[in-house]
């Protein structure tokens, strides 16, 4: 599927530039051309069909979907789905928590859809699908999906609402389920050339993250010798899975930014499993979102919900590493 | 008649092009307007947003969740 840009970036690089492909330089090069053209490709290409998908599932539909439906649990299944489709901000991770409370859409439904939207969303699928193939991807995505349903699901029994700041359960006791929409009547041809500049703004935002991801991930791939963690981290360590997702939620950058890297770990000898809870915890936990969401939340409900999601990037790290 | 425009948005990077961004095309429209950045999450959340940053003119939520360019603007502004 990805041949032509792979003679590409041999051409490129073998011809063009003359570095033969059996220094580490040149291997680098090759590695970073190739990765850097397969991932924007597909990121575009993923970007351009969400905001398709998107455009006939705005985030308010979304919310007013969950708050008129009650489905005997099979609504954590649907707001899990949508955190994967709809586009997610960490900056609006708190108009949106807020939102969802107001609309009566119960918090651990709510937990659900905030935690699978920055796990699996359209940056992380095309990253991933370049990285690793579609199947890991698919994978990965399912892995996402069960995990912000299971980990909702335990947040919501847990009946954490006493633990929100006061104004937010105020908000929630008030709460009404109908919202009018004003909604903007755009076909989707009418949509499309404003769907395919978001999608092309998107790239451009996250790109100086995947080039300077891409590039560690380069000159790792050129310089470090296969199975060099291998020594290190393996199978048969069972804190190496904990380790990585606690390493991984203090730092903080997006899926562009990490996955590249992860790649590249991978490649030289990390389990699989592993690799994938360390990038769970820096794309899915991070101290800033934390910081936002103590406006909305006692400490004490971010350390249950951090916790809560720890634990089971946990689990998937160590099924990943079962399954693969 | 006046225009009165907000930005609701808690303070990111992408809040702070949209205020940028109108700015500029008042200026290259010349029309006035009223600025108004509601950055309060209690003051925000009394418009139902869901995404940010939102673009509000005359009381219309005219565009949710990303950052408007500046020509976008000047179309929305002169619309009416």
């Amino acid at each position: 599927m990805f041949n032509w840009l792979q003679y590409f970036a041999d051409w490129l690089i073998y011809s063009v530039f003359g570095i033969s492909s059996t220094t580490h330089l040149g291997d680098a090069l090759n590695f970073f051309v190739f990765d850097s053209l397969k991932i924007f490709v597909l990121l575009f290409v993923i970007t351009t069909i969400m905001g398709i998908v998107n455009s006939y599932f705005p985030v308010e539909k979304v919310r007013n979907f969950l708050s008129r439906n009650k489905m005997y649990g099979l609504e954590y299944l649907f707001a899990s789905t949508f955190g994967v489709i709809t586009p997610f901000c960490s900056c609006s991770s708190v108009p949106l928590f807020i939102g969802f409370v107001k609309g009566g859409i119960p918090l651990g439904i709510t937990f659900t859809y905030l935690i699978t939207a920055p796990l699996v969303n359209e940056v992380a699928i095309a990253i991933f699908a370049g990285a690793f193939g579609f199947k890991v991807t698919a994978i990965y995505v399912i892995t996402g999906i069960v995990l912000g349903i299971i980990g909702g699901f335990t947040l919501g029994k847990l009946k954490l609402e006493k633990q929100l700041s006061p104004w937010v359960q105020n908000i929630i006791n008030n709460a009404q389920t109908e919202e009018e929409l004003d909604e903007e009547q755009l076909s989707i041809i009418q949509r499309l050339p404003y769907i395919l500049k978001d999608a092309f703004n998107i790239v451009k935002g996250v790109s100086i993250y995947i080039i300077v991801g891409i590039a560690i991930g380069g000159a790792m791939h050129g310089f470090l010798p296969t199975g060099f963690f291998e020594h290190y981290i393996n199978k048969g360590q069972w804190y190496a899975v904990p380790l990585a997702v606690l390493m991984g939620i203090p730092m903080y950058s997006n899926a562009a930014g990490v996955i590249p890297v992860v790649q590249v770990l991978v490649a030289k000898g990390v389990p699989l499993g592993t690799a994938i809870a360390f990038m769970m915890g820096v794309i899915g936990l991070s101290l800033p979102e934390a910081m936002l969401l103590k406006k909305v939340m006692s400490w004490k409900l971010i350390a249950i919900y951090f916790g809560t999601i720890a634990f089971f990037m946990i689990i998937s790290g160590y099924l990943f590493n079962f399954l693969l | 008649m006046k225009k009165d425009i907000k930005i609701l948005g808690s303070g990111c990077t992408k809040c702070k092009t949209t205020y940028d961004n109108v700015h500029a095309a008042l200026k290259e429209t010349g029309i006035e307007a009223t600025v108004t950045k509601i950055e309060d999450l209690e003051e925000m959340m009394k418009y139902n947003v869901l995404t940010t940053p939102v673009l509000m003119i005359d009381g219309v939520a005219k565009i949710k969740g990303r950052v408007p360019e500046v020509r976008e603007i000047k179309e929305l502004l002169t619309a009416l």
